[in-house]
This record gives C-alpha cells, structure tokens and sequence, in this order.
C-alpha cells in the first residue's frame, strides 16, 4: 500500500494536519500568526544547513527555526524594535540567506519549488516514519504543557500567580511550533506553512464552545483538507500543496454559512451533558 | 538585585504546609519596581496575615497593582525582599482580563483553568458568588458584573490561603459593590485566608477591612480605616469630599510625595524620602512605613 505514492502523501498529509490544527488554535489565540511566518521562511536556511552537513532535512530546519525562536525572544528582551519589526527582520533575513547558501551550493541540485510551495507527492517511506514520530513527539509535549499553556493564553499574569509556570510553557510551545514547521514542510512548503497552522483553527472556531474542542476539530478540519485537497491535485492535475490550502480556505467559507451555529449548539448541549 | 525567597513556616512548627491562624502569609520589605529608570512603586513594607483583610487604595498610576503582583510573585522587586510563606496557595483576580473571541471559553471551563476542578465544586464555588446560572454561558457574553462574580468564584473554588483581589467590583453598580464586598469578606471568613484587596474606593470597602494601605508610589499612610480617613495623607489624595463621610480633623502638612516616591518639601527642595512619622494608628504587626525609606 505504501508503494502508492498517493497513499504516502495522504498518510504524510494526514499526519501533519493532526498535529497542526491543535498547534494552530494557539498561533490563533495567541495572535502569533506572523512568528508562525517567520519560522517557516527560516525553515530554507535549515534546508541548506542540512544540505551542507549532510542530515537529514528535517533535522536542520528544526534547528535553525529553533534558532529564530530564540533569537526573536531575545530581541524582544533587548527591547527597542517592536515585535512585528523584529518578525519581519528575521523572516526575510533568513529566507535570502537561505536562498543565497542554496544559490551557492552548485554541487547539489536542490527543487526550490519543492521547498517554496511543497512536494507531497515525493515523500518517501523515511518521511513517513519521521512525520509520525516527530508529531506524535509534538502532540505529547503540548498535551503535557495544555494547562498552563492555556492559562497564560488567558491571563499570562493570572497563571504565573498561581503557579502556571508560563515562562517554560511558551518557551516550549515556540519548539512545538518548529517542530511542526520541520515536519510540515515537504506537505505545504515554506511560503503556505501559515496556512495550514491558522485556516483549519479559524474554521474549527465557529463550531465549538471549548479550547479542547476547538483542537480536536481544527485536527479533523485539517485532515479534511488535505484529504480534499490531494483528490483534488490529483483530478484537476494542480499542485498539491497549494491545492491542500485552497480546499481549507473552501472548508473555512463553509465555516461562515448558518450551519456552523447550528453545529456549535449541538456541541454545547453535548458538553453541558458530559460536564 | 532582590530576590524572592521562601519564608520558613512563621509559627515556628516544621515547615510544612500552611500553619494556623495570624500566620503570617507574604511579606514585603523595602520593596520597589523599576522600569525604564522610573520607581513604579519604591519603599513598600506589607505583611498579611491569615485572616487578615487588607485593603490598597491610592490614585491611578500609584502603584496598586504593582504591589499585589509584587506580593504574588509575578513581578520580582528590584529593591528590597518579598517573601512569599512556604506551600502558599495563592487565588487571583486580575484588574484586566480581556478574552479574545477567537478563545472559546465558557464559564465551567473558565473555572478549571489553572488546576482541575470536579462538577460539584464548580458547582458550589458559582452558587456562592451567585451565578450557578451562567455555568454554560461562554465568558465573552457576560455583564462586568456577573464576570467579576465567575472570576471570585474561581479564585475561592481554590481554596487559597492568600486571596489578591485587583479592583473586584469594577464594572459593578453601588449596590452590588456593597453585595460583593459582603461576599467577599464572608468567603474570607468562611476560607479562613488573607486578603489582599484594591480598591479606589475608601467608604465602602471600610467596613470589612482590618488594614487600610495608602498608596503613592510609596506607602504615604496605614492603619485602621478609621484612622487613614482621618490622615491628612489620604484627604490630600483623595480631597476632602472623599473622606467627609467619615473624617473629623485634618493636620498641617509641609511637604508633597511625587509619584517616583521622593519628597518635595515645603522649601522646594526635593530629598529620598520624609523624616517624620505620618498620621495613621500602627497596624498590629508594629508600625510599617514611613516614607520611602525608614532607614
């Protein structure tokens, strides 16, 4: 069944999108659409890094987005530049350098737009294995942190008083989030990453009463589109990844008719029966 | 640099956990925040103790909120100690608490947020504020009243030994003020815990409180509310129609604080802090402030 190029890049899809619809409802809730930008424009720089010193892909970007997430909290402590400055100064920087350090390395032939816009179609067996393990890692740490990640989403102040830890908490939900940039990038690509964190938990907004909720169904609404999506790449002979985020942009538009709300009471009714 | 450190059990008995009453729960010594060069508050001397209702007032920008947070342990001193008593649990309510509509969050889960919580103490900890009602109601939807009543229950449903309460009755009409000033000083009773309570508003909050604290950038006075009503300290922050309800005299003043917490005196020169005593009866624990530095 794995032989089935289209199987793999369900699987892979699938996989991705479990771990990035709840990953996502905090980039919504946190507002950190933008940092989610950056890390991923940085992913090429990891590309290039672990093109170097040969490892595997997935290995560098998550280094070098772990790098940016540090160095961005450290700008910000340093003070001067506002945030959004900060985000955009380092999203560029490390996409040019990245381009330049490919652009440089004539002895390797490198897919930009595998990289740019997403390959999914060309995910191997090893990707397959490192998708699944590094996600079921991500979704473990970040069900171990919910809490006090949750409350210092919302009241940072009120968490640490009462003895939340927050601190530790965004410090590894910003690794989480490279984490999920590092396995997502083959599926979307550097320039579609975003989408992926915040459609399907903008979507999954408008249907339920609760943050769990919310997680479990931007998971599914993930799914939903890349399964959607990879049908659709496959009918119409358009590229997948950009057809992945179009389908949840479709599913998002649904989100906004009636028919959510009507959804959303049901959810509540369900919840005030199992409280 | 300041640190904050555990506090050995006051009683004296084995450190461990919470000891009994008149423990002393958190204190300040000397404490001050700093930011960007500028005292937010400097000079704070506080102790609570179980039981004990303590009350801040002070102007906007005196300091309020950054001495509770200071006493919670979110901010850390830069100057002078805060010791927060060892196995101290600690309930909060935020001055602000503003829920982004993108979090969907109603009630019940709202009261869960920092530690589980079962059906039934959910349950009891809303019916004692008074909003049973509005356990499935999602928390963008609620009056400032009714939010500042989910937010005292799910402070108390912890049961904490130190409550810290940022202006509770904001958003709340006179009558309901007084209603949930009652709640509050029952529900302290009833939790046997201290409380730490901000307030612009000296009249009501008098009547429950054993400890009234002026604030303005430093402690200016302290004491029994009775006795800070009648402090020249607090008719010059808060004018004289404030304190009629309750003032009698008023005394000769030379000099002014300013808000980094120095002191102008009558001659215009400006020095750290004043060398006399201001009006205000002692606390029990012995008398604490004296300006912006006794020493």
């Amino acid at each position: 069944m794995l032989d089935d190029f289209f199987t793999r890049a369900l699987i892979a899809g699938i996989g991705v999108a479990l771990v990035a619809g709840p990953l996502g409802c905090f980039i919504v809730w946190r507002r950190l659409a933008y940092f989610g930008d950056t890390l991923s424009h940085s992913a090429l720089l990891g590309v290039a890094l672990a093109l170097l010193a040969e490892v595997d892909p997935i290995l560098g970007v998550f280094a070098v987005c772990a790098l940016t997430a540090l160095a961005m909290l450290a700008l910000q402590r340093r003070g001067g530049l506002s945030s959004d400055s900060i985000l955009g100064l380092l999203a560029h920087s490390t996409l040019a350098i990245g381009l330049v350090a490919l652009a440089f390395m004539t002895w390797v032939r490198v897919d930009l737009m595998g990289f740019l816009f997403g390959d999914i179609l060309a995910v191997s067996r090893a990707d397959l294995v490192a998708i699944w393990l590094g996600g079921a890692a991500v979704l473990t740490v970040l069900a171990w942190i919910w809490r006090p990640l949750f409350a210092a989403t919302v009241n940072r102040e009120l968490a640490a008083a009462e003895g939340m830890a927050p601190a530790r908490a965004e410090l590894l939900f910003m690794l989480l989030t490279a984490g999920v940039v590092a396995i997502a990038l083959k599926l979307v690509g550097v320039l579609l990453m975003t989408a992926l964190l915040i459609i399907p938990a903008a979507t999954a907004r408008r249907f339920v009463r609760g943050p769990e909720q919310m997680a479990l169904a931007a998971a599914g609404i993930g799914c939903l589109a890349v399964t959607g999506g990879l049908y659709g790449s496959l009918q119409f002979d358009a590229p997948s990844g950009p057809a992945i985020v179009v389908a949840a942009f479709a599913l998002f538009l649904v989100s906004l008719l009636p028919v959510a709300r009507a959804v959303r009471r049901l959810a509540g009714r369900k919840a005030e029966g199992a409280a | 640099m300041a640190e904050v450190t555990p506090l050995p059990s006051a009683s004296g008995a084995p450190a461990r956990g919470p000891a009994g009453p008149g423990e002393r729960l958190v204190a300040l010594s000397g404490a001050g925040v700093s930011r960007g060069g500028r005292w937010l508050v400097r000079g704070v001397d506080l102790e609570i103790a179980r039981g004990e209702i303590v009350t801040l007032i002070g102007p906007n920008g005196s300091g309020k909120s950054t001495t509770a947070k200071l006493a919670l342990g979110v901010l850390g001193p830069d100057e002078g100690g805060v010791t927060l008593g060892r196995g101290v649990r600690v309930g909060y309510v935020p001055q602000r608490l503003a829920i982004d509509w993108t979090v969907p969050l109603t009630v019940a889960r709202l009261m869960r947020l920092t530690a589980p919580l079962g059906r039934d103490e959910t349950r009891a900890a809303l019916t004692r504020t008074g909003v049973a009602h509005l356990a499935a109601a999602e928390v963008q939807t609620l009056s400032g009243g009714e939010f500042q009543r989910v937010l005292l229950a799910r402070a108390i449903a912890r049961k904490p030994d130190l409550l810290v309460l940022d202006e509770p009755v904001q958003g709340v009409d006179f009558t309901g003020e007084l209603a949930l000033y009652d709640l509050i000083a029952g529900v302290a009773q009833e939790l046997n815990c201290g409380v730490l309570l901000i307030s612009h508003d000296l009249h009501v909050v008098m009547a429950q409180t054993d400890r009234v604290i002026c604030l303005n950038g430093h402690i200016c006075c302290q004491g029994t509310p009775h006795a800070v009503a009648e402090s020249a300290e607090y008719r010059r922050l808060f004018g004289r129609r404030a304190a009629e309800a309750l003032a009698v005299y008023e005394h000769a003043h030379d000099h002014t604080h300013l808000l980094d917490g120095r002191v102008r005196l009558a001659d215009g020169t400006i020095v750290e802090s004043c060398d006399h005593e201001h009006g205000a009866s002692a606390p029990p624990a012995g008398r604490q402030a004296g300006g912006g530095g006794d020493a």
